[in-house]
This record gives C-alpha cells, sequence and structure tokens, in this order.
C-alpha cells in the first residue's frame, strides 16, 4: 500500500492510533513525573501542583524538589521492596521456565494432528480470569486447603502445611499465572527446529542428551529469552498475587505502590515509587521491544 | 524422527496439564459444594448460584464490566487494526520507534504503572472519574494486544495481492475493505474477543482510574476475596470461566475454518493471476 498512497493519506491511518498512545500512555508518564516532584496535601486531588500555566520556567524549576525521592532512598523499607520484587520475580522466571521448557518441548514433538489442540489447551486458562486462577489457589494452599489435606491423607506429613503468606506460595502463584507467556515462545522456536540435524547429530554418533544441548538448546535461544522477558518484566510490578497469597510477609512493590495510593492516600509518594520503578524496568522494556521488531523484520 | 508421544514427551505434557487444570477444576466442582466450608465436600448443590441471582450488587457490577468490556474491546480493535497497520504496511515514517515503542511496551508494563499514570492524566484532563475512564483506560491497553494480533496476520499473508487489487483501479480504502479486511477477519475477531476477555479480566487499572458508583467484577470478587473463600466466589467464578471457555472454543473452531478458507481462496487467486 505504501507505494500507491501519498505520504499525506498515509497519516489518516497513523494519526488516530498515534495520538491515542501519545495522549493516553506516552503524556501520563510525564505526569506521574511531575506529580512526583509535588508535596502531599489534604485535598481533591490530594497534591500541590508543581506547574501551572501561569508561573514561568523560573519558578517552575525553583519549586521542584526531590523529598520524594530523598524519602524512599532514605527508607529500608523501599529500598529492600525493589530488591525483593526483582529477587521474586528473577527466581520465577528461572522456575516458569524450568517447568514450561518440557512442555514446550513435548508439544513441539507431538504428533502434527495434536499440536494445535494442546496450543489451545494451553491459551485457554490465560483467557480465563487472572483474579479467579489465583484465587483458586487460596483453596489449595491454605493450611486446611486440598493440598495439605491430600497429604496427610496419604501419610506424608501429619502436621498442615504452611505455604500460604509466604514467598513460596507467590513462587507457585506467578509460575501458574505466567507459564502460558513462557510456554508460547519456547514452542514456537521449539517447533521451528528442523528434525533432520537431531537425525545427523544421532547419525554421526551424537548421545541423544548431548545433541538436546548443543542443538536444541542453543536454537531454542530466542523463545527462551523472549518468555523470560514475558514473565520477568510484569512479575516485578505484580500487585495480585503477592497481596493475595504472599501475606503481610511478602514484599513486593507492587503492593508497597498500591497502599500508598490506595491506603495512605498519598499521591505524589506513590508516583515517585512509580517513576523509579520504570526506571528500573526500562532496559528490559527496550530489550524486549528491540527484539519484537527483530521478530517482525524476520516475519517478513 | 519419530511422530508418537515418547514416553518423557507424554509425562511432561501431562504433568504440566494437571498442574494448569486441577485448580480450576477443583474451584468449578466445589462451587456445587452444599457445606459453606469451600474444602470439604458436603454433597451436591446449586444453591450458590441461586443466592448470586439475588445479589444485586453483584449483577450491577457484571453489568458495568460487560458494558465497558463491549464497548473498550470494539473501540481497541479498530484502533488496533489500524495500528497495526501501520506497523506492517506503513515502512519508514517520522517517529516510527516511537510509535512501536508505544505498541510492545503496554504488553509488558506491570499494571500498577499504567493504572496510576492514566488516572493522573484523567486528573489533569479534568474528566469526572467513573464508567467512562475506565473505558478509555481499559481501550488504552487492549489495543496493544489487538495490534499484536492482527499484525501476525497481516504480516503472513501476501503484500501481491493488495497491489494487485489497486493496479486493477481500485482505491486504497477500497482494497482495504474488498480484500484486506476479509482476509485479516479472523484476526480481529480474535483481536475484539481477546480485548474483551482482558478487559473483563482487569482489577488493577480499573481500581486506580474508577470513581465513586463505577464498580467493576472482577473489583467486587477482590473485596469479597480479601474477607476469605466462600463459595459463592467460586459459583461466579464458575460462570466467567464457562461463558470464557465457550467463547474461546467457538471462536478457535470458527477461525480454523475461515483460515482454510481463506487460504484456499488466496491460492485460487494466484493460479487465477498467474
Amino acid at each position: 500500500m505504501s507505494t500507491k498512497t501519498s505520504s499525506l493519506k498515509r497519516w489518516y491511518v497513523i494519526a488516530a492510533p498515534y495520538l491515542w498512545l501519545l495522549v493516553f500512555f506516552l503524556i501520563p508518564f510525564f505526569i506521574v513525573f511531575k506529580l512526583s516532584l509535588s508535596d502531599l496535601a489534604t485535598a481533591i486531588p490530594p497534591y500541590v501542583p508543581v506547574f501551572s500555566w501561569s508561573t514561568g520556567i523560573r519558578e517552575f524549576i525553583s519549586q521542584l524538589d526531590f523529598e520524594n525521592y530523598s524519602f524512599i532512598f532514605g527508607d529500608p523499607l523501599y529500598v529492600n521492596a525493589y530488591f525483593s520484587s526483582l529477587k521474586i520475580a528473577a527466581i520465577s522466571t528461572v522456575l516458569t521456565l524450568l517447568v514450561a521448557y518440557p512442555m514446550a518441548y513435548g508439544m513441539a514433538r507431538a504428533p502434527k494432528s495434536w499440536q494445535p489442540t494442546l496450543l489451545m489447551l494451553v491459551i485457554l486458562p490465560f483467557w480465563t480470569s487472572f483474579l479467579i486462577r489465583i484465587y483458586a489457589w487460596i483453596a489449595i494452599l491454605k493450611p486446611e486447603g486440598f493440598l495439605s489435606m491430600f497429604l496427610i491423607k496419604l501419610g506424608i506429613i501429619s502436621e498442615p502445611l504452611q505455604i500460604m503468606n509466604t514467598t513460596t506460595a507467590v513462587y507457585i502463584g506467578i509460575v501458574y499465572s505466567y507459564l502460558p507467556f513462557m510456554i508460547l515462545p519456547l514452542y514456537a522456536s521449539l517447533e521451528k527446529i528442523n528434525p533432520s540435524l537431531l537425525e545427523a547429530a544421532q547419525d554421526l554418533g551424537s548421545q541423544p542428551w548431548r545433541a538436546f544441548w548443543q542443538i536444541t538448546v542453543p536454537l531454542s535461544l530466542p523463545g527462551v529469552f523472549a518468555g523470560c522477558l514475558l514473565v520477568f518484566i510484569p512479575a516485578v510490578g505484580e500487585f495480585v498475587i503477592p497481596d493475595l497469597l504472599g501475606g503481610s510477609d511478602t514484599l513486593m512493590i507492587g503492593k508497597t505502590l498500591w497502599n500508598e495510593f490506595f491506603n495512605n492516600r498519598d499521591w505524589p509518594l506513590s508516583s515517585a515509587v512509580a517513576v523509579i520503578l520504570l526506571l528500573v524496568l526500562i532496559i528490559p522494556i527496550v530489550i524486549f521491544q528491540r527484539q519484537q521488531e527483530k521478530v517482525r523484520e524476520a516475519g517478513r | 524422527m519419530n511422530r508418537r508421544f515418547s514416553w518423557f514427551n507424554l509425562t511432561s505434557i501431562t504433568l504440566g496439564f494437571a498442574f494448569l487444570y486441577i485448580p480450576i477444576l477443583l474451584l468449578v466442582i466445589y462451587s456445587f459444594n452444599e457445606s459453606k466450608l469451600v474444602t470439604v465436600w458436603g454433597g451436591w448443590s446449586t444453591k450458590w448460584y441461586s443466592s448470586l441471582l439475588e445479589n444485586q450488587s453483584l449483577k450491577d457490577a457484571a453489568w458495568v464490566t460487560l458494558r465497558v468490556g463491549f464497548i473498550s474491546a470494539t473501540v481497541a480493535t479498530v484502533l488496533g487494526t489500524l495500528a497495526a497497520i501501520t506497523l506492517v504496511r506503513m515502512g519508514r515514517f517520522p517517529g516510527r520507534t516511537l510509535f512501536s515503542g508505544m505498541i510492545f511496551a503496554p504488553l509488558v508494563m506491570p499494571d500498577v504503572i499504567t493504572g496510576l499514570s492514566l488516572l493522573l492524566v484523567f486528573v489533569a484532563l479534568g474528566f469526572d472519574r467513573g464508567f467512562w475512564t475506565i473505558t478509555l483506560a481499559h481501550i488504552t491497553f487492549t489495543m496493544c494486544f489487538a495490534a499484536v494480533v492482527v499484525q501476525a496476520r497481516l504480516q503472513d499473508f501476501d503484500k501481491s495481492i493488495e497491489e494487485a487489487a489497486m493496479d486493477l483501479g481500485a482505491t486504497p480504502l477500497g482494497t482495504f475493505f474488498q480484500v484486506t479486511l476479509p482476509i485479516i477477519a479472523p484476526s480481529v475477531i480474535s483481536a475484539w474477543l481477546l480485548s474483551f476477555t482482558l478487559s473483563l479480566d482487569d482489577l488493577v487499572i480499573a481500581s486506580f482510574t474508577t470513581g465513586p458508583g463505577a464498580t467493576t467484577l472482577p473489583m467486587k470478587i477482590y473485596s469479597q476475596v480479601r474477607l476469605g473463600v466462600t463459595p459463592e466466589i467460586n459459583a461466579i467464578s464458575t460462570i466467567l470461566i464457562g461463558i470464557v471457555t465457550t467463547g474461546v472454543l467457538a471462536a478457535a473452531i470458527f477461525t480454523r475454518r475461515q483460515r482454510v478458507r481463506a487460504e484456499r481462496e488466496e491460492r485460487w487467486a494466484f493460479g487465477a493471476t498467474g
């Protein structure tokens, strides 16, 4: 279409989504940043505006203050929340990869006629409510829940397990809800591997395990990479899972932000928390975008 | 390479699917539990479903959620399709990298950041918070998912069909409605369904952007879950799971049929022109 469409007409198509995203996605970040530099006030909305069109640029600069940021960096509670979010997200990403890889591998090696059905079965839970799937785990993990009851009945344990309201429950929750995001890119890259490569390796006397490490794993790395980013980035800022499964012991930044906003009603401070979270995530997000663009270019 | 299940592959698939589906199955089964204790079986009963029907605030929340989902999915699909055309067919234009960044970043952006920033923009613009601000917020994040779904299909199909139509004198707009849209229609429908379910599902962004009077179903469920597990939540969850499963399966069957037909027609078109 591009060859025939004049450049002015092209902009009719581009303008609507472009303007929408500028107004509702990009500009909001600047407002968050601006608000993070203002002070809390008991008003509606509860902050003192830093910049209005009537004040000049010089006044604007003189009013800026980094109070909220120095508060966050001065309080170990916030700093720990960032580090613990990164740690929990990293560990859960690795666990998700370990669960997803054998599944994606098995799917890619399954009979061709089965593959669309298996794919459908992976996608289906992703379409059912996130909140409901987390809720389902409460009934399983709580001390008088299904898991403890089942293991007691089997005689494996005598006391109920204490998993609910621990970090372990958060790991289980993240692995469970993000599993499809890991399986799909893994499957996509595993499915593309030409089986004759493995046959050739076998014919040349390579052990299956060695062939797996030297051929399958390297060729699946783009899928591993995409899957890990798709799990890791949103997991760092996750709110629902640590809130419902992690209890008060689990420190995660998404929960901190939520509490600052909804319980303490401190909009400027929660904005500052959001800005720092965004700065922490900006590098993985840019890598993710680059990678998606590359996939798109390769798909042509 | 043999194409039957090997022992190892079969085990890993079975265990994986057990992990994915057992929690959902338990939830559905125990929604039919007579006992008020969620984890103790007391016999079959549908009483929790009838008590749902009497819960007016839950029904109101469901109605708000459906309307938000319907409006936002429709607008998001239109914007997302335009965005997909921009990404795949427009080549280079000033600000292209920024544009693709704004399409891909929301896919992984933590909900708490999206929710907070959208709320602040609504306050800055002086919008009354409530039904419409939730809808605008949902359009914004679901249009990016819609764009990715449509983009995948646009990439697959041969651009020369569009060029052929234009060589034969069709206008770009005519080409889009008579050639491109029929071919990408299945992906546009999946994009709508995905946007709709994402909107039905969202708790965090809706909580930030709502105002007095507009409570969505996830917000309602969340406030009840915080008080503890109840068979009523199991019942409402089962209804939602049932609706979504039926919708997704129907869409999958429809899409597969459409795709087979579209591929056949595409081949036929090539046979006729070449």
